[in-house]
């Protein structure tokens, strides 16, 4: 099974290089909140019909 | 330029936006006239309009034409809207656009004229290969320049499905296309025999996980909490998720071939390595539904979150049917019968078509400067009748499936065959019209889904959104 020797070296070397990013995921802080973030994406306001009433009602959401 | 720098691109966005719904329609259209071929086989009409050439045109269409155009959409809105910056690099954004839509005419051009290299979900011949290199290197770098250039520290988990696709699409696209060209028209796969099976499925199964699983995935842990204005359910569960996704999916391919000339022991490797992925996968499914607990009464009147969780059910059962076809016992009884196509096509028209499809609900009106979507009926309209077409589709491939398998393996005390391959398909036949029906069902939607889009666009004017003052929080 030829495609053995170029698959599973391809797929270590691959969960090796995800290996990597997660560890500099962590190095770097991406998982230190894991609460704030899901949160974050509803304060984004993306409702494009009306901006102007949008700056005056929540001119500070939190 | 100073207007470009605060805006998001929304440009791009509405493009692909379109395109998918054009190419949806295209894809499914030419789904319904295989189904119909496989019930009056007289409308296999002439080289051009054959089943055999009219099918890789289907897969091609909806998964890399609306699938593609879709997933191309939203992550393009989702890195924008999530890391707070105007999308990097408008122009090769607007190459990725023109790109994939000249592959896709190719497409459309060289199969039904039967140009193909023979590989399933890989049939384009090299010189359409190499554009599609070239549009995906322009996407990944536009995709990861606006990660790089984020105001938001904190990179959202559907950012990293999106990229995880982009990735390993890449990657499946450059080992499995390796071949040797031999005119413009016509090459060689670099790999024969069982070694190019193997290589095949093993891009054909992680085309399934990381075209259509991580890139819709990344859809829902957007879509799905926006949509019912809730946080997802658990967000260190979704971080779990996607990380435990991608550790596991790449070794699951030899499940498509299960007894076949594969090792034995690859094939039982590739059936342990699917069976671990029901795990994953139904912690993503629980984490999306229950982003809607304490919010359950929002289904009964919002047709686009309806979309959404049902997209969600349809993506649990599916990545329980898939394990489970994996076995090899159950394999036995599935392998090369309608089965397959049935458990395909809840994935395909439940989970992947569902997800897209609410999230272009969601994603129009603002695009288009709207409140909502012109009507709000129309859309629950579309959603009934496409969950009719997905159960009458479904249920009835189940139903010929499970009958071909039984027929195939039954014998006589005397050790002949009971049925005679034709037998089989003699009783196939009402379930292949019922299948029909289901597909009319499923593209009949998406014609609602167009005439609203394009009242809603009319009504409304393409606007680029500005981009917020980047909030203070942490």
């Amino acid at each position: 099974m030829e495609s053995l020797y170029l698959l599973i070296p391809l797929s270590v070397l691959l969960a090796f290089l995800i290996g990597l990013v997660f560890w500099w995921a962590t190095k770097s802080g991406q998982f230190d909140d894991l609460e704030g973030p899901a949160w974050r994406i509803l304060q984004d306001d993306d409702h494009s019909n009306k901006p102007e009433p949008n700056e005056n009602e929540k001119k500070n959401p939190d | 330029m100073e207007n470009q720098a605060t805006t998001y691109n929304y440009n791009v966005v509405r493009q692909f936006a379109l395109m998918t719904i054009i190419w949806g329609i295209v894809g499914m259209l030419v789904g319904v006239i295989i189904a119909a071929q496989m019930y009056w086989p007289e409308l296999n009409v002439g080289p051009y309009f054959h089943f055999g050439r009219l099918r890789p045109l289907h897969t091609n269409a909806v998964i890399f034409a609306f699938g593609g155009c879709g997933l191309f959409a939203t992550s393009y809105y989702v890195v924008q809207r999530t890391c707070n910056v105007r999308l990097f690099c408008d122009k090769l954004a607007a190459f990725t656009f023109w790109g994939w839509q000249a592959v896709i005419v190719l497409a459309a051009v060289t199969l039904p004229l039967g140009l193909t290299t023979g590989k399933e979900y890989a049939e384009l011949e090299w010189p359409i290969d190499i554009l599609i290199t070239l549009v995906w290197v322009a996407y990944a770098v536009v995709f990861f320049g606006t990660i790089f250039k984020r105001k938001v520290q904190h990179i959202y988990v559907a950012n990293w499905f999106f990229g995880a696709f982009i990735l390993t699409v890449a990657l499946l696209h450059l080992v499995n296309s390796a071949e040797i060209p031999v005119t413009l028209t016509k090459s060689y796969s670099a790999y024969a025999g069982a070694v190019d099976a193997m290589v095949q499925w093993w891009y054909g199964h992680n085309a399934v996980g990381f075209f259509l699983t991580a890139g819709f995935l990344g859809m829902m842990y957007y879509f799905v909490p926006k949509q019912a204005e809730r946080p997802v359910y658990s967000y260190r569960l979704s971080v779990v998720h996607f990380w435990a996704l991608i550790f596991t999916y790449m070794w699951a391919g030899p499940h498509h071939l299960h007894y076949t000339a594969l090792p034995d022991w690859t094939q039982s490797l590739g059936m342990v390595f699917s069976l671990i992925l029901l795990a994953p996968s139904w912690g993503g499914m629980i984490n999306g539904i229950m982003t809607l607990s304490g919010a359950w009464h929002k289904l009964r009147d919002d047709p686009i979150l309806k979309f959404l969780v049902c997209a969600l059910s349809f993506y649990g059962m599916s990545t329980f049917e898939g394990p489970m076809m994996s076995i090899k016992t159950v394999n036995a009884l599935s392998h090369y019968t309608d089965w397959t196509i049935g458990h395909v096509h809840s994935g395909a028209l439940g989970w992947v078509g569902m997800i897209t499809i609410g999230s272009l609900y969601y994603l129009v009106p603002r695009l288009f400067g709207q409140e909502k979507m012109w009507s709000v009926r129309l859309i629950t309209a579309h959603f009934w009748i496409a969950t009719l077409g997905i159960v009458l589709y479904i249920a009835s491939m189940w139903i010929a499936g499970v009958m071909q398998g039984q027929m195939w393996r039954a014998v006589n005390n005397d050790g002949t065959l009971t049925y005679a391959f034709i037998d089989s398909i003699k009783a196939t036949y009402p379930y292949y019209f019922i299948r029909f029906l289901g597909g009319l069902c499923y593209l009949s939607g998406m014609l609602l889904m167009l005439y609203n889009v394009l009242r809603t666009a009319l009504e409304g004017s393409a606007i680029d959104a500005p981009v917020p003052a980047v909030a203070a929080h942490a």
